[in-house]
């Protein structure tokens, strides 16, 4: 079973195995508005915890999608480079951004879980 | 995702309370308290103004009146002329222009809308409306230029809406049916019918998204009416600035602060055809010299409309490169057209890179990104031509 961690970066990230898949919140998506462009890192890539792992595009501006957790990007969501609207759709679901390969597993203490974050989305409105 | 902000010293158009309960997302924009976007979204709005018709609040720019005291049109015309390019003098009544206040380095100040008013009586009156973020300067500016016998009026008591889209001329002609034939850069004070009485207004065929539409200046203690009136329509959408950002750089329109600016000249940002034809020989206009010698002579860099070959949009600022890599110029506003379906940018390039199809590369991110110069504008001009 898949575990559920939310960054304040307003990521979440879905940890299976050592291997967590990351996104944007629907929060985060409603708060860009329409995403035309998301540029993706490539596979094989390693990130640090807090580095810019890819680049999400409004109609208005560009917004960076910080790493969550270091680690090796094992993929990329290729569906979005096509659709990028889907984010807008399904930002929790079907419109995940990469996979990664969790380098250490310690960095996940540092998430927050749904109810601190839903806390945090409501502290900042 | 910024947290809260004090919004207290932003001052609101008499349309805000419109704004707040249709759920638009209000942002500070040039001292005012606007609506970036409403709950539709920028991408449909976009799209609706170019299918149906759109209302913007644009009350926060600034009108005003030049009234010429003994009466005569050309008083107030020649004096205007002192500080633009455009042919003023030939204005007939009813009749608009775009033009550009300029510096002494022919570069630009602010660009403005010049109109002769064509009601009877008002026919020696000039209505000039300037960029919001631009009018305390550009009003102080034309107040010291003109001569004693030229008076300045602020018309802080106006709203300003605009009603773009090809479905505008029949929301506005059910109200209006002299509206219907206007000509592109024409206007009427007209009155508009309205359920609780007339009501009247400047109406000028133009607009900023390259549709065809009005622009409407009305007291603000009836704004409010009106735009209700217009919203109430079943194909009308309150449009944010977001849409109206993507609808002018889709139409090739400069935006003042961006495209143009204190160091760019009109020639340089292909506005030339602004320049009145007798003005290009004679000046008389701040920068003259200037201008003049670059007609002559032509220029060092030109703004051009800039195609990406993929899908990321360059935003501006963005560097751009020619094919061996040498740094050719600037992307001025850059984003998203929701009409072309892809990303859409202007910027200046060397003049030996503007002609349509020349291949350029932006940086981006740190990445080459190949592009190519493309004629503006990307979305056809779809202004009303009045028929023979």
């Amino acid at each position: 079973m898949a575990k559920l961690y939310y960054s304040k970066d307003h990521e979440w990230i879905s940890v299976e195995d050592g291997v967590g898949t990351i996104g944007i919140t629907n929060h985060a998506q409603e708060q860009l508005g329409d995403i035309v462009f998301v540029e993706l890192p490539e596979t094989g890539n390693t990130v640090d915890k807090g580095d810019e792992a890819a680049v999400v595009e409004s109609v208005k501006a560009a917004s960076e999608v910080f790493a969550p957790i270091s680690g090796e990007v094992v993929e990329a969501n290729a569906v979005l480079a096509e659709n990028s609207g889907l984010v807008n759709e399904d930002a929790e679901g079907a419109a995940w951004f990469m996979k990664i390969k969790l380098s250490d597993e310690g960095e996940l203490g540092e998430l927050m879980d749904r109810a601190a974050y839903e806390a945090f989305v409501a502290s900042e409105s | 995702m910024a947290g809260q902000q004090d919004n207290s010293f932003l001052k609101r158009t008499p349309l805000y309370d419109f704004h707040v309960e249709a759920k638009a997302k209000m942002v500070p924009f040039a001292g005012y308290e606007m609506p970036v976007q409403y709950p539709l979204g920028v991408l449909k709005e976009h799209l609706h103004v170019r299918e149906k018709a759109g209302i913007f609040d644009v009350s926060h720019m600034g009108q005003a009146f030049l009234i010429p005291a003994d009466g005569d049109f050309k008083t107030g015309a020649r004096a205007l002329e002192k500080l633009a390019p455009g042919n003023f003098l030939a204005l007939k009544p009813g009749r608009q222009r775009y033009s550009q206040l300029l510096n002494d380095k022919g570069g630009v100040l602010d660009d403005l809308m010049v109109t002769r008013l064509g009601m009877k009586g008002y026919e020696h009156c000039i209505y000039l409306v300037v960029n919001a973020a631009c009018k305390e300067q550009d009003l102080a500016l034309i107040e010291k230029a003109m001569p004693e016998n030229v008076e300045l009026k602020r018309m802080d008591d106006l709203a300003l809406i605009a009603l773009q889209g090809p479905k505008a001329v029949c929301v506005l002609a059910s109200f209006a049916p002299e509206v219907e034939d206007m000509a592109f850069m024409s206007s009427l004070d007209i009155p508009v019918k309205h359920a609780d009485g007339d009501l009247w207004m400047h109406v000028s065929r133009s607009g900023y998204t390259g549709e065809d539409g009005y622009e409407l200046s009305i007291n603000k203690s009836e704004a409010g009416k009106f735009w209700q009136m217009l919203q109430d329509h079943e194909d009308v959408e309150p449009i944010g600035l977001g849409a109206r950002d993507s609808l002018r750089l889709e139409a090739g329109l400069c935006l003042y602060g961006h495209d143009i600016d204190e160091n760019t000249s009109p020639v340089e940002a292909n506005l030339v055809w602004s320049i009145g034809k007798r003005r290009r020989t004679d000046g008389g206009f701040p920068g003259a010299d200037k201008v003049l010698a670059q007609l002559e002579n032509g220029v060092q860099r030109q703004l051009v409309g800039i195609k990406p070959d993929g899908r990321t949009p360059a935003r501006e600022g963005t560097k751009i490169f020619s094919p061996n890599g040498d740094e050719i110029g600037i992307v001025t506003s850059g984003g998203f057209g929701p009409s072309v379906g892809g990303p859409v940018a202007m910027g200046y390039v060397g003049v030996d890179f503007i002609k349509p199809g020349t291949k350029i590369t932006l940086e981006v991110r740190g990445k080459p990104l190949p592009a190519h110069v493309q004629s503006l504008p990307f979305v056809a001009h779809n202004f009303y031509r009045k028929k023979k």
